[in-house]
């Protein structure tokens, strides 16, 4: 039983990693309609960005605050310089474009900051958390941020004008631009917003998985899964689907025989699709009805 | 966010390419095949095994673009039924002596139904959803391959090795020669296979699919069971173009297969343009081709290239190789007018 508690404990800790980064998932989901596969790269970037100015002196949070702010505007750039052009290309033309842009931010980051590995600072120190092994103190202020951006967003979304716009610009974009709202911008602001939540998300894991420019690949698969089981419209189900992997995979790799390191994700990846095929809009997503 | 169900217009994920619009026409097509054949005698043996590589991929990619650009379905897991294919060849032809002719249908075979069984779940899903779906399968391939139990068959990590076919009847060709034109048979065959595929009731009833389903299936279109064949076909194609790669590289090993493979199969279907057959041959030598040339530009920076390259591609002819095959075709139909 006590193993079974510590591997639940573990779960969270490591679904803590990938709530962060669901949340910045379902963000670009909302305000673009699509997966974006280069998400983990911006955040990888982003959080080089702050490691190279705390290398050049400055306090975590200062840094921490202006790559935040970098990661803002870089996200609205990209969109309005490379997505804005492509947005009447077919949406496979444009999935293309994403991994074209990966392809560029992992191979320009590897060669600013090469591909060794780099210690990275925690705000919130290692010593275990409450007296307890598995879950360290900077694992429990991961959890406590993702959970203030959630509350954030849903406040940003729920009670102010802009989050208002947003949704509509998502949801309806046509009757959106006919009461005012100018709809591309929203997109772009969306891709900011995106971009900034990654930037704190790929700050807070570079502690746990290190530094380098290919830190992201396996959060972000993770990340895509958690999105994608809470049900891609859901913040919050975006978080508890980070959760429910974290503790699924760690579940997996303790009880079923067989499972090493190595099946770990192919098990946590079935067993979405088995949540998926039973209830296809994830677990806390909206089912979408077509008009025919 | 309301509770309320959210209703939105029918969004067509993949354009409605008209079955006319798919293939070249006759002419050009006789055009394109001479100078396949002819290629080999003037080419040097590197080249020619990077074309029959180019052929393999594009075997892939059209699996792929039957699959999307026909049925509307989505798989970012081709790299899983590849690697089948190539195993299966690599296996039989190695532990069970099989002639390596023999291997590809059986290798087509068992993708097609492992294709179909997969399609059976995946029914339920579709877009992101299903992507996450095949992607997952794509992941798991190469771990499986890895596995203890299989190993006395797989050879674990370290991968089987296969010997490469001489020509037969004392042909007087290397055997780069040889496998480049073996190859470019096979091709030929399952191209004109997917032709006539798409033209036949059941590409008709896959085009229905993919421009409307809930139309189609009023039509009396059975969707279920053309979702799963759609699958099935791909899958066994792509299965085929992995059993004569695992015969052209003469190795096969689990970390050939990984995402990326899958990755670059989808690249390769974008630039060729979705649902325009001949494209999946431009959209391989596209994938295989320009890696390099992005090496060759920049050594440290050649991912960074590679994104550049894909972009400019993608802003120019955001529709692919089959928006400059119409263009062409516009100015060529001017010039004659003049």
């Amino acid at each position: 039983m006590e193993l079974f508690t510590n591997q639940i404990l573990a779960g969270i800790s490591t679904g803590a990693i990938y709530a962060c980064m669901a949340l910045a998932v379902v963000m670009i989901y909302q305000a673009i309609d699509h997966l974006n596969f280069a998400q983990g790269e911006m955040a990888m970037f982003s959080t080089f960005i702050s490691w190279q100015l705390m290398q050049w002196g400055m306090p975590y949070w200062v840094a921490f605050v202006l790559t935040l702010a970098f990661s803002f505007a870089g996200g609205i750039v990209i969109e309005r310089a490379l997505f804005k052009p492509l947005a009447k290309a077919p949406i496979l033309t444009q999935v293309a474009g994403f991994i074209a842009l990966f392809s560029i931010i992992n191979s320009c980051a590897g060669l600013i900051w090469d591909f060794t590995i780099k210690q990275y600072p925690t705000p919130f120190g290692s010593s275990p958390f409450l007296g307890s092994q598995l879950i360290s103190t900077h694992q429990a202020g991961m959890i406590g941020v993702t959970v203030l951006m959630l509350f954030g967003l849903f406040f940003f979304f729920q009670y102010t004008r802009m989050g208002l716009a947003m949704r509509a610009a998502a949801s309806l974009p046509e009757s959106a631009r006919l009461v005012g709202i100018n709809t591309s911008w929203m997109i772009a602001l969306g891709w900011g917003m995106a971009a900034a939540i990654g930037a704190v998300a790929g700050m807070l894991i570079a502690p746990v998985v290190f530094l380098e420019p290919n830190m992201m690949g396996g959060v972000l698969i993770y990340g895509f899964a958690a999105a994608v089981l809470g049900g891609l419209t859901s913040p919050l189900g975006a978080v508890i689907g980070g959760f429910l992997v974290g503790i699924f995979e760690n579940l997996a790799g303790t009880y079923i025989p067989g499972v090493g390191n190595e099946l770990k994700l192919p098990i946590a990846l079935a067993l979405i699709i088995t949540v998926l095929v039973v209830k296809p809009a994830g677990l806390f997503g909206r089912p979408i009805v077509k008009r025919v | 966010m309301s509770a309320a169900e959210e209703v939105v217009a029918e969004g067509q994920a993949v354009e409605a390419v008209p079955k006319r619009a798919m293939t070249l026409g006759a002419g050009t097509s006789l055009l394109v095949l001479a100078a396949l054949v002819l290629l080999p005698l003037v080419a040097k043996n590197f080249i020619i095994f990077q074309m029959t590589m180019v052929l393999i991929y594009g075997l892939a990619v059209l699996a792929l673009n039957i699959l999307t650009g026909g049925s509307g379905q989505f798989s970012l897991g081709q790299s899983a039924f590849y690697a089948i294919g190539a195993y299966a060849s690599a296996i039989l032809m190695e532990d069970f002596g099989v002639n390596y002719a023999l291997t590809l249908p059986i290798a087509g075979l068992i993708c097609f139904a492992v294709g179909y069984l997969f399609g059976q779940p995946a029914l339920r899903l579709s877009g992101v959803y299903l992507a996450l779906a095949t992607f997952a399968l794509a992941t798991a391939m190469p771990q499986l391959l890895k596995l203890g139990y299989f190993e006395k068959w797989t050879g674990g990590v370290q991968g089987l090795v296969v010997t490469k076919p001489d020509a037969p009847f004392g042909l007087p060709m290397s055997q780069d020669m040889w496998l480049y034109y073996f190859t470019l048979a096979v091709t030929l065959a399952i191209y004109i296979f997917s032709v006539n595929l798409l033209r036949s009731r059941s590409g008709r009833a896959f085009m229905a699919i993919r421009d409307n389903e809930i139309a189609a299936s009023s039509m009396g279109v059975n969707v279920a069971l053309y979702k799963t064949l759609a699958f099935g076909v791909s899958a066994g194609i792509t299965g085929i173009a992995g059993g004569l790669s695992a015969i052209a590289v003469q190795f096969v090993a689990p970390d050939s297969y990984t995402i990326a493979l899958a990755i670059s199969l989808f690249l390769g279907m974008v630039v060729g343009g979705v649902g325009w057959l001949p494209g999946s041959f431009v959209g391989a030598a596209f994938i295989i081709f320009v890696p390099n040339i992005a090496e060759g530009i920049s050594k440290g920076l050649s991912g960074a290239v590679f994104g550049v390259l894909l972009f400019l591609v993608i802003y120019l002819v955001p529709h692919g190789a089959r928006q400059v095959a119409i263009v062409s075709q516009q100015l060529l139909g001017k010039l004659r007018k003049n």
